[in-house]
């Protein structure tokens, strides 16, 4: 037990101690009444941060692959695609980019009426498409980078007895180049995972109702600033912990 | 083909982005961005040469408070730390103002953006520089010190000048974050490119002219400095033998 004892040093112990002071005055002293009225609506919202942040995740990173191996070891004319998109996605604030597709698009799609006709326009007059769009473009283009690394990390000689096997091109892909080039990455995913997290609130400026605009809806309610705010960062701490923690298991399974 | 033209306003966006148009409010929240980066990175890297130094050669204490303080920041969306410390700079200031017998202080944007970018940016610097200041050979540092030298002297002649080279490519990832980072003030309302842009953008309704064009002027800058990083690099470089293999 050494992280117990880590713990126990003396100074640790005063400074939990204040810790702990200054969380119960924040309990005693600020106002906490509003939390029964809007707990439907937060829980409402931390599954959206929480369903938007898996689905752009897993999107981004299937995305990713392909721009990963383009960059990697792709001819001419997938490459300087690749790169360009990289290149743009991270030289431009996400904030810009959601605003782009949902004002841009969104305000170009009403002028066409066979898109007005079609099945997906119910889907497409709403936010959230919008926001998984633009997130997931963002990961992918971050990702993209990382796993041109990833990809030409992987040592040759393992491709090459790959394919004096005999194996054909995909297998050797999906067996043996893949796996290693996400091993080789995991920590670093780990890490662009919780950025991604962070990346979340911005689409509540697109009107789509995850746990940040809960909680300035909170706050233009009922003029409490501070502890929704408090509220909400430890939220996200909570949330970024239990994905560091996934990834850590991750990596030693 | 010319519908699709129109649709995207293409013919009219050369004239609503002249400079008279709505071109030259683009131009001036560019500046306004810029300044509160610039602003933003220097004090990021202030807290950072302090964070990092108590981080290593600092108490117990200090080294706990600031594990405390990069970690949050670290954990908590950009987003939501730039409205606490937007608020809790604004009621301090306040109250300061009220204390000494004034009334409501109006905050001035750019310093405000400054302070919130500023604090964010130095729990990124201080583990930017610690991992810097850890590279550079203990030899060196305790040559210096064998030598007499004060501990600012061995900061300035030693450590600072062999840590350059860990820590420029780190800081130049922090650089385009604070750059990038000016976007979410647009949140708060700051006039700065974004909010210029959505502005401009809405009251014309040419949203993909301004958005397009913001994008590039970001695209810009972003560009420009990787090109500025990559001297600066080079020239923290120097002196130092290549890893290319080859000519050293």
């Amino acid at each position: 037990m050494t992280g117990l004892k880590e713990l126990m040093q003396p100074h640790r112990i005063v400074m939990m101690m204040v810790f702990a002071g200054l969380v119960a005055w924040c309990a005693v002293s600020l106002r906490w009444d509003w939390i029964p009225q809007y707990a439907p609506l937060a829980l409402e919202g931390l599954w959206t941060t929480i369903w938007i942040l898996a689905v752009s995740t897993f999107m981004g990173f299937m995305l990713a692959v392909p721009l990963g191996l383009a960059q990697a070891v792709g001819p001419w004319y997938l490459s300087i695609p690749a790169r360009t998109f990289c290149t743009i996605i991270r030289g431009t604030p996400l904030l810009l980019q959601i605003w782009l597709l949902y004002y841009g698009l969104g305000s170009l799609f009403p002028q066409f009426p066979w898109i007005r006709s079609s099945e997906l326009w119910p889907y497409l007059r709403q936010a959230w498409p919008y926001a998984v769009l633009a997130l997931t473009l963002s990961y992918a283009g971050y990702e993209g980078e990382v796993m041109r690394g990833a990809f030409s990390s992987v040592a040759k000689g393992q491709l090459e007895a790959a394919k004096s096997f005999g194996m054909p091109r995909f297998t050797m892909f999906r067996r043996i180049w893949l796996p290693q080039a996400i091993r080789n990455v995991l920590p670093t995913l780990g890490g662009e995972t919780i950025l991604q997290l962070k990346a979340t609130p911005l689409v509540a400026t697109i009107t789509v109702v995850e746990i940040y605009a809960v909680s300035s809806r909170v706050r233009s309610d009922t003029f409490i600033v501070y502890e929704p705010l408090l509220l909400l960062a430890v939220v996200y701490m909570a949330i970024a912990g239990v994905i560091a923690f996934a990834f850590r298991r991750f990596e030693r399974g | 083909m010319t519908g699709l033209f129109e649709l995207l306003g293409l013919g009219a966006s050369a004239e609503l982005l002249s400079l008279s148009g709505w071109g030259g409010n683009l131009l001036r929240g560019l500046a306004n961005s810029l300044q509160i980066a610039f602003g933003a990175f220097g004090l990021g890297l202030v807290i950072g040469l302090f964070g990092a130094y108590g981080k290593l050669y600092g108490g117990k204490v200090t080294r706990d408070l600031l594990a405390i303080y990069t970690t949050v920041i670290r954990a908590v969306p950009e987003l939501v730390l730039i409205l606490i410390l937007y608020y809790v700079g604004s009621d301090i200031i306040n109250k300061i103002s009220e204390a000494m017998g004034g009334g409501r202080v109006e905050i001035n944007g750019v310093a405000a953006g400054i302070w919130v970018l500023g604090v964010v940016q130095g729990a990124y610097a201080t583990e930017v520089l610690r991992g810097a200041i850890k590279a550079v050979p203990v030899g060196q540092i305790e040559a210096a010190k064998s030598y007499g030298m004060p501990a600012l002297m061995i900061m300035r002649r030693v450590t600072i000048p062999a840590m350059m080279s860990f820590a420029v490519p780190g800081l130049a990832n922090l650089w385009l974050i604070a750059t990038k980072d000016t976007a979410l003030l647009a949140v708060v309302g700051f006039n700065e490119l974004t909010l210029e842009t959505r502005q401009a953008a809405s009251s014309t309704r040419a949203y993909f002219t301004f958005f397009l064009a913001a994008g590039f002027l970001y695209l810009m800058v972003t560009l420009c400095s990787g090109a500025v990083f990559a001297r600066v690099e080079k020239w923290a470089r120097r002196g130092q033998p290549s890893l290319k293999g080859g000519k050293t």
